[in-house]
């Protein structure tokens, strides 16, 4: 038995029964990221020093009978964009390169409450802006599976540590995919809940209307047991819902009767890689002979949802990142300055990188004077055409299955140098984010070139009980989330 | 579709970025494909369709009146990269 292999559940369990030490997990875990993560560079920052503290704390307060929290001695990595009190938060950006948050997020707030070890915090694409980790300021993150291939994004830092056993588990945002997405191309779970079913607060944002927290894991349990955690309303997120948390744990392994699951034939059509059909196709066989019944539904706007995402999200994050200006935190250029807005103009010429630039240019492109309404009012409103595609679905089904992505993951270089090409690998994963409903990529498979493959599986809003038992009732028939890289 | 210099320089002016003439080059290209891309959404008639902005039905939270403390002023302005007798400092704002 090799320790780090374990999930987040098993590791937990032997922690708790003092068959282990959580100090001797944390040595045993930055062993090995002292071995591997020259290969994978899947982190920003490490805290060997903290995570050792905590873990003592941990193994004292269980010497001493005392009561341990959900999450009691599990390293959890946290992407870098989500603010962690007295740990470096960059967002892989030159322009928050030195920045030293002076609270925690809600979601790190939870989970240190609960007893989780936070180890590090994770790369990703800047300002979590891209579906490779290539536009991270500091290096790129490779995928555990194959080296020369990215590990997806924005959330590759997060999903590689997972993949790698750098971590038993992470915290990630999804914005159009950043969660589902490298998840699917590293072979992870990795789950989006609702829109405002997890705080938004301390979490940098990108798209404020799109951005919501998810957990990255090796299976479907652990990711309950992560979302059980960071669920639920916070007053300082004014978009934070005020709905109650079910009881996901217990409830992944309830029965699932009378099940129905929608197949999109938007979703399955031109552009999708053979294998990657086949392997979701293979999976419904499955659901089928496990007694739920397939239904074949249109999402008839679903075609637009990348264009309107892209006006969206760009217009939102225009307005987002224009606090950036080199005064009250952030990188302040060197050279000598003659008046305010070339100070600000130098700053971020200076501290954004080529995607976020593309992206704030064309965000405040569409929302400028004559633009405003033939583009931002134009995608608001298909927005709401995709939107009530899904209540149309959900009134005839209890989840929607679909591939994560078109294709798995790519070489590195291989798509940096066009933007477009490279916003459709999120075109499976953007629809969720648009309309607010959770979602989760599970594995179903490999490529194969032995790379994984994800399904991706969408509930009503704050169903995020019934996908994952859905979820775990095809993790309890295969064992595609049990395999691991070479990394030996 | 086609966006000249011109507005990319607007839209760079509007943005705070200063661009590189190279950048300039590349953004005007890129700006370009991604605008004739999203203007496929103009294939469908949205007549009567009310914008939606946020994917959920809240609207105007409010919390209870009650004051809060916030963060310690030099803990803040150590945050920057600039600042003077406890303030941020920027270059000349007024002529």
């Amino acid at each position: 038995m090799i320790l780090r292999e374990l999930s987040a559940n098993s590791i937990k369990e032997k922690i708790i029964k003092r068959e282990i030490t959580a100090q001797e997990v944390v040595e045993d875990l930055f062993k090995w990221i002292g071995l591997k993560e020259s290969l994978i560079k899947a982190y920003i920052s490490l805290d060997k020093e903290g995570a050792l503290l905590k873990a003592k704390e941990i193994d004292e307060k269980l010497n001493n009978g005392g009561r341990v929290g959900l999450l009691a001695g599990i390293p959890v990595a946290i992407k870098d964009n989500i603010c962690t009190w007295g740990m470096k938060t960059t967002c892989a950006s030159k322009i928050l390169e030195n920045f030293t948050p002076p609270y925690d997020a809600f979601v790190v707030k939870r989970i240190k409450e609960e007893d989780a070890i936070i180890i590090g915090k994770t790369n990703l694409d800047e300002f979590a802006m891209g579906s490779s980790n290539e536009n991270s300021a500091f290096h790129v993150t490779r995928n555990p599976w194959n080296t020369d291939c990215i590990p997806g994004g924005s959330g590759g830092g997060s999903a590689a540590a997972v993949t790698a056993d750098m971590a038993f588990m992470a915290l990630g945002s999804d914005t159009g995919g950043s969660v589902r997405q490298p998840s699917s191309f590293c072979g992870n779970v990795g789950c989006k809940p609702t829109y405002g079913r997890v705080s938004r607060y301390g979490l940098v944002a990108f798209a404020s209307s799109l951005d919501q927290i998810g957990s990255i894991t090796k299976d479907v349990s652990d990711a309950a047991l992560l979302l059980q955690v960071v669920s639920g309303h916070d007053c300082h997120d004014s978009t934070s819902a005020n709905v109650e948390v079910p009881d996901y744990i217990a409830g992944i392994n309830s029965v699932n009767n009378n099940l129905r699951i929608g197949v999109p034939k938007e979703f399955f059509g031109e552009g999708l890689n053979p294998e990657i059909e086949s392997a979701v196709k293979n999976a419904l066989g499955i659901y089928k002979k496990n007694g739920a019944e397939l239904i074949d539904l249109s999402l008839p706007h679903c075609g637009y949802a990348l264009a309107t995402y892209y006006i969206i999200a760009t217009a939102e994050a225009s307005s987002n990142l224009a606090r950036y200006d080199g005064v009250r935190y952030g990188h302040r250029s060197q050279l000598s300055e003659d008046n305010i807005i070339d100070m600000y103009s130098r700053v971020r010429a200076e501290g954004f990188g080529s995607e976020v630039k593309r992206r704030v240019l064309l965000g405040n492109y569409v929302l400028s004077a004559g633009f405003y309404d033939a583009y931002y009012i134009k995608a608001s409103k298909v927005r709401n055409l995709i939107k009530s595609d899904f209540e149309d679905a959900f009134s005839k089904v209890d989840c929607i299955i679909s591939p994560t992505c078109p294709s798995p993951a790519f070489k590195i270089g291989e798509k940096i140098t066009d933007p477009l090409e490279m916003y459709l690998s999120d075109i499976y994963t953007i629809p969720a984010n648009l309309v607010g409903i959770p979602g989760i990529s599970i594995p179903c498979g490999f490529t194969t070139t032995g790379l994984p493959i994800g399904m991706q599986l969408m509930g009503k809003h704050f169903e995020e009980e019934k996908i994952l038992r859905i979820a775990k009732l095809f993790e309890n028939e295969t064992d595609f989330h049990l395999k691991k890289p070479g990394l030996k | 579709m086609d966006i000249g210099i011109k507005q990319i320089e607007q839209v760079a002016r509007l943005s705070r970025i200063k661009l590189t003439d190279e950048e300039k080059g590349f953004f005007r290209e890129q700006l370009t494909d991604i605008l004739s891309y999203v203007e496929k959404l103009n294939e469908l008639d949205t007549d009567g369709v009310q914008p939606m902005a946020y994917a959920t039905s809240l609207k105007n939270v409010f919390r209870e009146d009650h004051q809060e403390s916030s963060f310690p002023r030099q803990q803040i302005l150590e945050l920057s990269p600039s600042s003077a007798n406890g303030f941020f400092k920027v270059p000349k704002v007024l002529e």
